[in-house]
């Protein structure tokens, strides 16, 4: 299934965060949402779960405006995992995965067995498993960031859109997180994950959107949206790149001075990203 | 994939969520038989059955039928009334704090009856008295949600609260003091304080009648408060429309408590008490509290209310000052706790 904004204009208290994005999320790939603090990226995600207004522009799943699908379909079919994923009770993990299978129940019946395979598919898929009978609170915050995962595969979704997912794992996590965002796309889901490692990034996602002020300053495979250019322009760093076993890699290696601040200060910066 | 085979029933136990409503309701009949047996006359099991039955038309019958049953019966409902919006509330505002007596609610709810019945509406048709209690609790729920926003702190809360409570008990207290009625003023009593003596079948049923449709309401957010452990994001993507969620639990609590407290007066700490005992007991999860916060707010009040009539004779002690007397220090005991996890 295709996720696509037109012209998606976003104004967060008077201020506009999104300003006429026109992009398509493309399944069986990862997409990766890069941009600097305030880029609007979180906005973005939100605006796709439609969990936010939109101030213009429209948003179709399978050409079809979101605004017009019922709910409950909708949330079959779009998995929206929060930045921080937070949880207010001190619930098992097992419980907390499960609630991802909410779309999916009749009312007033029990899970049936495909739902609690699909619940331990993603306790499994996510290395939680031996975590199923504790209590979420009690997680280290990379454990927690896993179990929130694990609760958003859950839904079996066709579109998963993931806020900095491997923001606070170590790096064998941030890896099998990373991995199991391509297994989902090579299953046939359309991902699309907001990253802040540019390295991971690069590695990890078929496509990159990068965003700044707002606005899609540059789009495409890996290696043509982080040029050295766009690199300096977007994030106001200069990178290493390199290539190992036929893949390209990037390190953001210094800063280089921003040329155009005030010129750039047009557009709101939100503090949520 | 499948790493332990058979974890799946672990995973999610159905079969046991039935046992803990399953236990609380049969404690629920238990504490109503007993709390057929408390009162000033004593009688025996077998009187109590006799009058039970019916058709001796003597005076046991109708000490059962006309006091005894009705009481315990008001008990019930406004006790599973106040614990089910207890947990409902809690479970909306992500805050273990949020209670419709400790928020106002009550309180405003109240006032509400007090203007249905000193206006003299309440006299003009039966339902005016509930409807003024109902009014009264939905203004005070739209109130709280609107100062202390859709997730509310400890702080934010507690202090909306002290706000409306402190409004709805000044307006209460202006409006009997205007009342041409010279008992007027002691009846601030009945209002503040909370009680169960007295009422008839008549008050089971207008109390009945607006339960039922709010305790509906209640329940058909379940699911959407379990998905609200995730915060409004999450819920919202998992297919929930909080402005229907908000809107059903506005009205549920207005309908359960405003018909509550238009019979019983103000109850408090109920709502509280119930869902924080009975929290560890079913996971923690929000959803499955609700049935287990009805059914033990029932066993409370019934308990209580028990209490306050073998405490008699004597000056009756109003069962709204008992409930507050452990109440009140239960939830200091509980905001010292959160402040302890807090740090």
């Amino acid at each position: 299934m295709t996720l696509s904004a037109r012209g998606l204009t976003v104004t967060l208290g008077g201020r506009p965060i999104l300003d006429g994005i026109d992009l398509s999320v493309p399944a069986g790939a990862v997409t990766g949402l890069i941009g600097p603090n305030g880029a609007g990226k979180t906005t973005l995600l939100r605006a796709l779960a439609s969990v936010l207004s939109i101030a213009a522009g429209v948003i179709t799943l399978d050409e079809r405006p979101l605004a017009d699908w019922p709910r409950r379909d909708r949330a079959r079919i779009i998995a929206y995992l929060p930045q921080g994923a937070p949880c207010f009770w001190p619930v098992d993990v097992r419980r907390i995965v499960a609630l991802g299978r909410l779309p999916h129940l009749a009312p007033w019946r029990p899970p049936a067995a495909a739902d609690e395979a699909a619940i331990e598919d993603a306790l499994v898929a996510t290395d939680v498993l031996h975590l199923a009978l504790r209590n979420v609170l009690t997680l280290s915050g990379g454990e927690r960031a896993r179990v929130m995962l694990a609760r958003a595969l859950a839904v079996r979704p066709r579109v998963l859109l993931a806020d900095e997912p491997v923001a606070g794992l170590d790096p064998e996590h941030q890896l099998l997180v990373m991995a199991l965002l391509r297994e989902q796309a090579a299953e046939g889901v359309a991902v699309v994950v907001t990253l802040h490692d540019l390295t991971l990034a690069a590695r990890f996602c078929d496509r990159l959107v990068a965003l700044d002020h707002g606005r899609i300053a540059a789009e495409g495979p890996p290696e043509a949206v982080l040029t050295s250019p766009i690199l300096a322009s977007v994030f106001a760093v200069r990178a290493e790149h390199g290539h190992r076993g036929g893949q390209s890699f990037v390190i953001p290696w210094d800063v280089v001075p921003r040329l155009n601040v005030v010129e750039k200060g047009g557009i709101g910066r939100d503090r949520r990203d | 994939m499948r790493a332990t085979a058979g974890t799946g029933s672990r995973l999610w136990p159905a079969a046991r969520a039935w046992r803990l409503p399953i236990v609380l309701a049969a404690l629920l009949a238990g504490a109503g038989m007993g709390s057929l047996f408390a009162g000033s006359v004593a009688m025996s099991p077998g009187e109590i059955a006799r009058a039970l039955i019916g058709g001796e038309r003597d005076v046991f019958e109708i000490i059962v039928w006309q006091l005894r049953v009705p009481r315990t019966l008001l008990a019930m409902l406004i006790g599973a009334s106040l614990g089910l919006s207890g947990a409902v509330l809690q479970g909306l505002v992500r805050n273990p704090l949020a209670e419709p007596g400790l928020l106002g609610i009550s309180g405003a709810a109240a006032f509400g009856a007090v203007v249905a019945f000193y206006s003299g509406f309440a006299a003009l048709f039966l339902l005016a008295l509930p409807l003024g209690g109902m009014a009264g609790a939905a203004g005070a729920v739209v109130l709280l949600l609107v100062l202390s926003g859709p997730s509310a702190s400890t702080l934010t809360l507690i202090l909306a609260g002290v706000a409306v409570s402190s409004l709805a008990g000044a307006l209460t207290a202006l409006a009997l003091n205007l009342s041409p009625d010279p008992y007027a003023a002691t009846e601030i009593i009945f209002w503040m304080m909370g009680s169960l003596a007295d009422r008839s079948f008549e008050h089971v049923q207008m109390a009945a009648a607006c339960m039922l449709p709010g305790w509906l309401l209640l329940f058909s957010v379940r699911r959407a408060l379990d998905a609200l452990s995730l915060g409004e994001d999450a819920a919202t993507s998992l297919g929930f429309d909080l402005r229907s969620v908000r809107f059903r639990a506005v009205f549920g609590t207005a309908f359960a408590v405003g018909a509550a407290v238009s019979v019983s007066g103000t109850i408090g700490f109920i709502g509280l008490v119930v869902p924080h005992l009975l929290r560890p007991l079913v996971g923690q999860e929000p959803g499955r509290l609700l049935a287990a916060s009805a059914l033990g707010g029932a066993l409370l009040l019934t308990l209580t209310d028990i209490v306050v009539r073998l405490l008699a004779p004597g000056p009756e002690i109003k069962i709204g000052v008992l409930t507050a007397l452990f109440g009140a220090p239960f939830f200091l005991v509980l905001l010292l706790r959160l402040r302890r996890e807090a740090s």
